[in-house]
């Protein structure tokens, strides 16, 4: 009897070292926000980054989690935390572009791989490049440019454009107005609404609707999307100057608050849930099995991609931190956005972006209808030099 | 060209009237009590969030009044249960502890709302435009001007026309003396406080229409307000008014001749404000 007792007793012992020792485990450091202004975003991105591990059926991955509340500060910290306490082997996420600047060089010395799942800060593909970032969102410059060549291929001559006070802003306006210009429209002008500190568009709207241009041209995101949309919308400036727009304005995360007041808004995005192919919808009812009557947004596209390229990597038999950044920019396949690949000159997505009309209809109250898919976005280098 | 500095000014006034619900308790709190409530911003985010889920099951209207109802219960408990304790001990307590309520109220309301901001739409009857000194302006704004006016003269004659305005104005002059000719101050000082609570919640709810409710609300609106309330003198309800019209004219002419400074003009006003005015401009009670 003491016999078998002893022997339960050690194989209870001893079954979670066997569990420990039967594969070496890739640690991956989740560096998202969970608390501040962009947890929304945080928690999405961590939501399809797990749908792709759960549906890959892998029990040899480790995600630790660290909380960068979009501040530079902590950002670095945890991105320091992850690399040597805790030695991850591959970092995903970093929501916010500052965040991103903070942990560049860190992440680049200590050569870990980081695969960006949101910021769009077009120099980190540009000319603070680095072998070991790679992203799987998009850039500023990738969005904004299609939709001023767009734009001006549609006969619009002249825009006025307002995003706010900031480095994302500057950029995204920066790169529409030089594709629209170089398309043969003319920016009539434009305001930079101080970041943070602006909740009524008032003043510049009644701005735009006196420069007598033909249409308005506007990033924002968060919180300010649905108060532009409103107020857009309550001035009864859709009837005169339509409003275009980043695709994020009208985001499958805040269309539910737009309601109506959304209707007609046009924007370019590199995920729409809308999309009519066999791998969104696949992907569409995978999410909505543990979100019920919830659409997945860009965010979480791009959560889910960041652990398809991490698990495409793995399966190439690539192992720690350098086998790794070497094989995440080779990985290619077409997932719930199109077809999807890393631009070896830049280490950038190269995908499809979408121009789409906000309209009536869907599960949400309001869906996105496709207009125009430009395919294959490719970021030109933009300084960028690898090595 | 007439129209766009017509619609310009009728933003000021819009902005002006939010302004003046949101600074009216925060000015009236420091001048009568000497009390710094940086919780005032979290107030008024209570406001827009109760409203908006008041408003999903009884409309806009019954909003309207029971959300600056409940955050006026809450300010008066607020202030009962801690602040009144706080309130004895000088600044730094003061400034500590209600700093300390903004971090705990943005999280409750994380927790209960969550992160998505929470849009809410003006009733049917305010949700059109209408067509006034030559310009078009949404109704809803309209309406937010005449309630912000409507309110800011009822709290002046409250103040300087009734008997229990009197006690209050007694009461900043010289508190001791009050309370030597029978005026009972603490309690009046925590109806006046859930009165200002209540306000910042009013304004909670008629901001939500116009701009989503946020968690962040709590912490963006603190710094107009406190520039109201300096510019316009603690403890006014004229001043509160003027403060806000003065802000609101800086901020949104500002934005409308010279963008770039947009920002930093508030500022300046705040500066010149404490170099030649310290006091405010219509300042009375402790704070003067």
């Amino acid at each position: 009897m003491t016999h078998v007792l002893t022997a339960g007793l050690l194989a209870a012992l001893a079954l979670p070292s066997l569990a420990l020792t039967a594969a070496a485990e890739t640690k991956v450091g989740l560096l998202l926000p969970a608390s501040g202004n962009y947890a929304a975003l945080g928690q999405d991105i961590e939501d399809g980054f797990r749908m792709a591990l759960t549906e890959a059926g892998r029990d040899d991955i480790a995600v630790i989690e660290a909380d960068t509340e979009a501040d530079p500060q902590t950002g670095l910290t945890m991105a320091r935390k992850l690399i040597m306490q805790d030695r991850a082997d591959v970092l995903v996420g970093v929501v916010s572009s500052a965040v991103l600047g903070a942990v560049r060089d860190t992440v680049h010395q200590a050569g870990v791989p980081l695969i960006v799942a949101n910021a769009g800060n077009s120099d980190a593909t540009g000319k603070d490049c680095s072998p070991f970032i790679t992203r799987v969102s998009f850039s500023n410059d990738q969005l904004n440019r299609p939709m001023g060549e767009w734009m001006a291929a549609q006969g619009i001559e002249t825009v006025y454009t307002l995003a706010p006070d900031y480095a994302a802003g500057q950029q995204m306006i920066g790169a529409f107005s030089a594709a629209f210009e170089a398309g043969g429209g003319k920016v009539l002008g434009g305001a930079f609404t101080p970041f943070g500190k602006t909740e009524d568009f008032g003043p510049y709207l009644a701005k735009a609707a006196a420069s007598g241009a033909q249409a308005l041209y506007v990033f924002y995101g968060g919180a300010d999307a649905i108060s532009f949309v409103k107020q857009y919308d309550s001035f009864g400036l859709s009837e005169t100057m339509p409003l275009y727009s980043v695709g994020f304005l009208t985001a499958p995360l805040y269309l539910r608050e737009q309601g109506e007041a959304a209707t007609g808004v046009i924007g370019a995005l590199h995920y729409l849930p809308s999309l009519d192919t066999p791998e969104n919808e696949a992907f569409v009812t995978a999410y909505q099995v543990d979100h019920p009557g919830k659409l997945p947004s860009e965010y979480v596209v791009a959560g889910y991609d960041a652990g398809r390229l991490l698990l495409g990597a793995l399966e190439t038999g690539a192992e720690g931190r350098e086998a790794l950044a070497t094989a995440l920019p080779k990985v290619a396949y077409s997932g719930p956005r199109g077809p999807l690949e890393i631009d070896p000159a830049t280490n950038n997505i190269v995908q499809n972006v979408y121009v789409f009309e906000t309209v009536p209809g869907g599960e949400a109250g309001m869906t996105h209808k496709l207009l125009e898919t430009i395919p294959a976005v490719r970021d030109a280098p933009n300084g960028c030099v690898m090595g | 060209m007439t129209a766009f500095w017509t619609l310009q000014a009728l933003n000021t006034l819009q902005y002006a009237a939010l302004l003046f619900l949101i600074a009216a308790g925060l000015s009236v709190s420091f001048g009568l009590m000497g009390f710094v409530n940086l919780a005032h911003g979290a107030l008024y985010m209570l406001g827009a969030f109760i409203g908006i889920s008041i408003a999903a099951h009884a409309g806009f209207w019954a909003a309207l009044i029971a959300a600056p109802l409940a955050v006026g219960a809450i300010g008066g408990a607020l202030y009962a249960g801690l602040l009144a304790r706080v309130a004895r001990q000088g600044p730094m307590p003061q400034v500590l502890v209600s700093f300390g309520l903004v971090f705990i109220a943005v999280e409750l309301a994380r927790i209960v709302w969550g992160d998505v901001p929470l849009g809410l739409d003006p009733p049917a009857l305010l949700a059109g435009r209408v067509q006034v000194l030559g310009t078009v302006y949404p109704a809803y704004r309209l309406f937010v001007i005449a309630l912000g006016a409507g309110l800011a003269l009822a709290l002046w004659l409250a103040v300087t026309r009734t008997g229990l305005g009197a006690g209050l104005r007694a009461s900043v002059e010289n508190p001791a003396m009050a309370r030597a000719i029978g005026i009972d101050t603490e309690r009046l000082f925590l109806w006046v406080f859930a009165l200002g609570a209540g306000l910042a919640g009013l304004g909670g709810v008629v901001a939500a229409p116009i701009a989503s409710a946020t968690p962040g609300m709590a912490v963006s609106v603190l710094i107009p307000a406190l520039i109201v309330t300096v510019i316009g003198g603690m403890g006014s309800i004229p001043g509160a008014a003027l403060g806000a019209l003065i802000v609101a004219g800086i901020e949104v002419f500002g934005a409308a001749l010279w963008p770039r400074a947009g920002a930093v003009l508030i500022y300046a006003a705040l500066a010149a404000a404490l170099i030649w005015r310290p006091q405010g401009l219509l300042a009375t009670g402790q704070g003067r």
